[in-house]
Parts: C-alpha cells; structure tokens; sequence
C-alpha cells in the first residue's frame, strides 16, 4: 500500500508568494475550514489590509503586522489522487534556521520564483539547501505572471536564469510551470490567460511525484535508542532505518562486532513476525550482552556499513557563534553522539553566491557553507547518504542547540 | 508502509527521545482523545510500562465524566497519577468571566506551580498541528523560559529526528510526540487499538463533543456519530475548524498565541 500523505516544501526569496501559493491551493482545493474566509476578511478588514491569502498561514501577531513569516509551519490538504503537507518555510535570511528545519520534513519542493524579479539571494541559498538536503523531486514555478501580462518571453527568460542555475547544484527539477498565484492561474485550473503554456498544472504536477526509496529491501540498519528494563525482558528499543528483521535472526552490533541472535520482537498490544524499515521496535536477544545506544543493529550475512574515526561532510552552518578550526563540538547521526574536533576547512562558500570564500579557513559563519573534516573522539557507524539517509547524515551542536546539518562525503575514501 | 504505523513509529521515536535525555519527565493528560492516545503511545514505547507521572491539570470545572474516566484508568493502567489545581484561585471564586484570566490562572498557573515544585525537566504534550495555526508553529522539542514563556519568535532548529539537547538547567521543555497527527488519524487508530475513550465524544440526542476542555467554555457540536465509525465518516466529509467549539480559540484577539506564549498548552 502506498504512502497516505505526502510532504512538500515551499521555498524562494521572500515576497516571491510561497503563502499566497498555499493559500491558493488551499483555496482552490476546498480545504478551508468554513467561516474561515470571513473570519479572515473581518480580520484583514480590522488592521485595514487588502485580503491577504498569507493570513492562513502567518497566524503571528508580527508576522501579519509586518507581512513576514517568521516560522515554518505545516497545513494539510488533498486532491482526488493524495493528501498532502504543506510545509510553509520563511524567505527571509534571518530565518534561515527555520526554513531549513521546515525543509528537512519534505520528499519533495516547489521552488517559487517572480517572473519580475528573477532569481534572488534566498532562491540561491534555498535551491542549495534542497541538494544539500537531498530533495530530488522539485517543481520550479514562475509566480506573477500576471504582472508581465503572461508574456511568453519573460516566462522562457526565467526559466533559463534557473535551470542553468540549478544545474550547477545537480538539480533537475522535474517541472516549470508559469504561474499566478494570487489569480489562480495554473494552480488547481489551467489558466486561460496562459494559452501557449500546455503542461501541467502545479496540482497536476505534485500528484505525479512518488514515494521515495523502499527501505525495507535494503540491508538491516537498526540504531539503538535505548535499553530497557522495566520488568524481566531487557529489550533493546530504536527504529528500523532499513532492512527487516525477525525472530531468531543472527546479529551484528556495530562497531563493537558482537555477535548475538534474536530471542524475540516485543511489542505492546500487537505481535509481528517480522518487522520492517520505519517501524520502532524492541528486541530481546539469546546472550545477555553488552550495549548501548548508538550501537546499530545488522544482519549477519548482509553488507555492513562502515566504521568512521575522521569524519568529511559538507555542512551548512546556522548559528551567529562562528565554527572555528580546532573548536570541539557534539555531532549526533543517528542515535550515535560523539565529541568531535574541527581538524580541517577544505573549502568553504557564501550559500548565495555560491562562490568560495578563499583565504579565511580558520572559521565557518552564519549561513556559509563548507566541506570540513573532524576528528572524532570515538568511531562511529556511518554509511553513503544515498543509500541509509538516517546514516550519511549528521548534525553539530553548540550550546545545547544544532548550529549545523550535514551529509558525508567521500566515506569509502582514504 | 502503513500511515498509522508510521505515525505511530514517529511518535514513539520521540518519547524515547525525551525519555533517555530526561529521566525527571512527566505527561500531561487532560483525559480527552489526544492525550489519551499519547498515553496509550507511552505505553505502547516502553511495551506497557508508563515510567513516570502522569499528570491531570484539574480546574474543578471539568465534566463528572472526566474524573469517572481518570479514576478508571489510573488504576486499570497502574499510572501514576498526579494532579495540579490552583486551589488558591478557585477559593478566590475564579471562574470563566474573563477567559484569558481563567484559563492562565486554572491551567498555566496551576501547571507552573506544579512543576516548580516537582521540578519536571521536560513535559510530554499532546498537541497537534492540524489543531490551530499557532500550534502548527511548534518544534516537537520546544523550550519554555524560566518564566514559562514561548519564544516563538526565536526557536531552535530541529532536522532529521534530531532535536535539541540538554536544556540549561533553568529551562524546561514541552515535548511534542504528536504535532504530525490529524484528527481524524487519532480517530482511525482508536479504532485500531481499541483504546477507551469518554463518552462525552459520542452522540447523545443529536450532539456530541469534538474536542473536550472545561464544561464551562466547550459547546457540543451537532451529531449523530455514536459509533468511532460514524465519527471517521464525519470528520472525512465536515468542512467545521475541529475546536470550533473552543472558547479560548477565537480569531481575533490573537488569544491562542496570547496564551501559548505565557505557557498555556
């Protein structure tokens, strides 16, 4: 059975129309609560404002009064063939951190440009985070069409400025569909003020997108959150990232490499025989070994991951607290937790630009980006992004709060 | 994979998280759908064992069959149940004249209190994002001031099942394993688990109650869903905001936001 609700995230520059594209939707779909549009006409009408779709999205005091999202936030919705999230997520810079916060929840994006403004700072850094997030199913839509009276230059002109753009990132989105938003053109109907444009609409668009990987025919990945033992079973609890696993399978922990069988799947209210990708479990196993969590769980028989003690990534930094060379820091991937020292900047970028920042690689700044190698005071589990996420992809954390996401690179290297 | 699994693996992933950060945890359970369902989610996670309190923010305006179901449950469940009142504002004759007021000082209040003194670290919550557009802004690890305040405008950024660590010794975090529910999920897997639910959200003569609060301040709406069946059906074809009924939910006052920021729930 295929996946009941699908996740997709709105990003662009601020003021390119990611809440009124929602508000679109929502409006087009039939979603709206009843009343709610009066309720937000009445209120509109209170601060003396033109109806603003953005309303149903911005529910901040300030963000209404000052026409900004400040948070990410989700809102829910369906069509005839699937039902979706929306994940609403700020343009502003300053908000960075909760755009990618709202971003790392998505399969999918739709890339919201002006047809009058172009490609701007945050369509950069925004396209950035979708590759560094690994997004690969995107929708670029060209927004305001109405306000280049739907001409078919300006559209193509656009259209260029960010394919090629996007290339440079290794995206390929899979759709560009000239848009208005606050008219509702190619949105949820084709728009009759946009003859010479003859693909999809943005709905028609989204309902073609599918789910991603099938984790359950990989190799067993299980990290271990937790050991419990409340009465006499000592289970060991954590989430399935890939692979199944059932009753008397053999066992691997790693990176400890003890060998042990599977005693039983526990499991309140319920009882399955194999458990696959996805599902948070317990098992107790034969031999009363030593664990502990961070230790994943493989198959005997199966391809391991591999066993890290210096770690490359790429990283995207979000915190005013600059990350020096030499600094120790805390990185969690997975449910492994290990002390780590900045060894070495490789590179690093302005995440708009996209050009490098030569000479300085001493620190990494708010919003920069950079391949970095640490020194890892244990070894940890790591495995290719592509193939586990949960395992090729980690985050630092400075004063109690993730200051970074990043992917592993280069992990079979030297 | 299957939707309710997958909700279901979500949540549970998140109560071990908190759970092996923070040993001085509790749950907050106000004995309506959802945070019934997170009950039976903590004790699904630790495979039918609750490891810490449970606790019951009364404000003595609550339904008669609210307490019957607590009672029941408490001993059924083997919880450990606690209860925070502010009995001081009640003996004062607090009540629901002024709606803010009432509800800061019989929920917020009461809970602060209750929470200085048992010194919780960090507190299970059952909210939703499809609830309320301010509740849809929440991270599922959100930290609360030492003056129980919401920074909304300045949260931490959460990716990847990562959540924030450690809080600073004087802050203490709400924990919400449930934010990705939608109603009518939690009543799908009511179904599903056959867990108990009050009465009060069943039909009786046309009306029934969509979400519960104090009697004071939630109007029934009109029904005639008496079965969970009839309920899903319901909620598949109704175009009506499910807290409606929900006094302190009103649109214009910006009310909501007013009283999460001061630590309302």
């Amino acid at each position: 059975m295929g996946k009941e609700q699908f996740n997709f995230v709105i990003v662009g520059h601020v003021d390119h129309g990611k809440s009124t594209l929602i508000g679109r939707l929502l409006y087009d779909t039939n979603s709206l609560p009843e009343g709610k549009m009066d309720e937000l006409k009445k209120t509109c009408e209170m601060m003396g404002k033109p109806l603003e779709f953005a309303y149903l999205l911005d529910h901040l005091q300030e963000e209404r009064e000052q026409n900004i999202t400040i948070d990410t936030t989700q809102i829910f919705f369906k069509t005839q063939k699937k039902e979706y999230v929306i994940i609403d997520a700020p343009g502003h810079k300053e908000f960075l951190k909760n755009m990618i916060t709202g971003a790392s929840l998505a399969e999918s994006a739709i890339l919201i440009v002006d047809a009058k403004e172009g490609v701007q700072e945050q369509t950069k850094r925004h396209s950035y985070i979708l590759g560094l997030l690994g997004l690969k199913q995107v929708i670029v839509v060209i927004n305001k069409m109405d306000l280049v009276e739907y001409k078919k230059e300006k559209f193509e002109e656009i259209k260029k400025e960010i394919v090629s753009f996007l290339s440079r990132l290794n995206i390929y989105p899979s759709f560009i569909i000239p848009i208005s938003a606050m008219e509702g053109d190619n949105i949820a109907n084709k728009s009759k003020n946009i003859g010479w444009y003859e693909g999809l609409t943005v709905l028609e668009a989204l309902d073609t997108f599918k789910d991603t990987d099938i984790m359950e025919e990989k190799a067993l990945r299980l990290p271990i959150q937790d050991v419990y033992k409340f009465d006499e079973r000592r289970i060991l609890a954590g989430r399935i990232e890939s692979g199944k696993i059932k009753k008397n399978d053999e066992i691997i922990l790693l990176p400890e490499y003890t060998e042990t069988i599977v005693k039983s799947i526990e499991e309140f209210n319920r009882q399955r025989d194999v458990v696959e990708a996805g599902i948070s479990i317990g098992i107790t196993t034969t031999e009363p070994i030593f664990t502990e969590r961070g230790s994943v769980i493989c198959k005997k028989g199966e391809n391991l991951p591999k066993i890290i003690n210096t770690l490359q990534g790429n990283i995207f930094w979000m915190s005013k607290t600059p990350f020096k060379k030499g600094e120790r820091i805390f990185l969690k991937l997975a449910t492994q937790e290990v002390e780590c020292i900045l060894e070495k900047i490789i590179t690093k970028m302005n995440s708009s630009s996209l050009e490098s920042i030569g000479n300085d690689e001493t620190q990494i700044e708010n919003t920069e980006v950079a391949k970095i190698i640490c020194k890892l005071d244990k070894p940890i589990v790591v495995e290719d992004f592509n193939i586990t996420p949960e395992l090729g992809r980690f985050v630092l954390i400075q004063n109690e709060d993730i200051c970074a996401g990043g992917i592993l690179t280069n992990i079979y290297g030297d | 994979m299957e939707h309710l699994d997958e909700l279901e693996s979500r949540s549970i992933y998140i109560i071990r998280e908190a759970y092996k950060q923070y040993k001085n945890i509790a749950m907050l359970w106000s004995i309506g759908k959802d945070s019934t369902t997170l009950l039976w989610l903590c004790r699904k996670t630790f495979f039918g064992h609750v490891p810490f309190p449970v606790v019951h923010i009364d404000t003595g305006y609550k339904f008669k069959e609210i307490y019957e179901f607590r009672e029941n449950y408490a001993k059924e469940w083997d919880l450990n149940l606690l209860i925070a009142k502010n009995q001081k504002a009640l003996d004062k004759g607090m009540g629901p004249i002024s709606k803010l007021e009432c509800c800061t000082q019989l929920k917020t209040i009461a809970l602060k209190n209750f929470i200085d003194e048992k010194k919780f670290k960090a507190l299970l919550l059952g909210i939703r994002r499809d609830e309320h557009g301010i509740r849809a802004k929440e991270r599922v690890f959100s930290p609360r001031d030492t003056n129980f305040k919401w920074d909304y405008k300045n949260q931490p950024p959460e990716l990847w099942d990562q959540y924030k660590t450690k809080a600073k010794e004087e802050i203490h975090l709400r924990v919400h394993p449930m934010l990705h529910w939608r109603e009518i999920d939690i009543w799908k897997y009511i179904k599903r688990e056959n867990i108990p639910m009050t009465d009060l959200y069943f039909a009786k003569n046309g009306k029934r109650y969509r979400s519960i609060g104090c009697h004071t301040c939630c109007n029934p709406i009109d029904s005639d869903a008496d079965t969970i069946d009839k309920i899903i059906h319901e909620l598949e074809t109704t175009n009506t905001a499910e807290r409606s009924g929900r006094a302190q939910d009103k649109e214009q006052a910006y009310m909501m936001q007013k009283l999460r920021m001061l630590g309302y729930m």
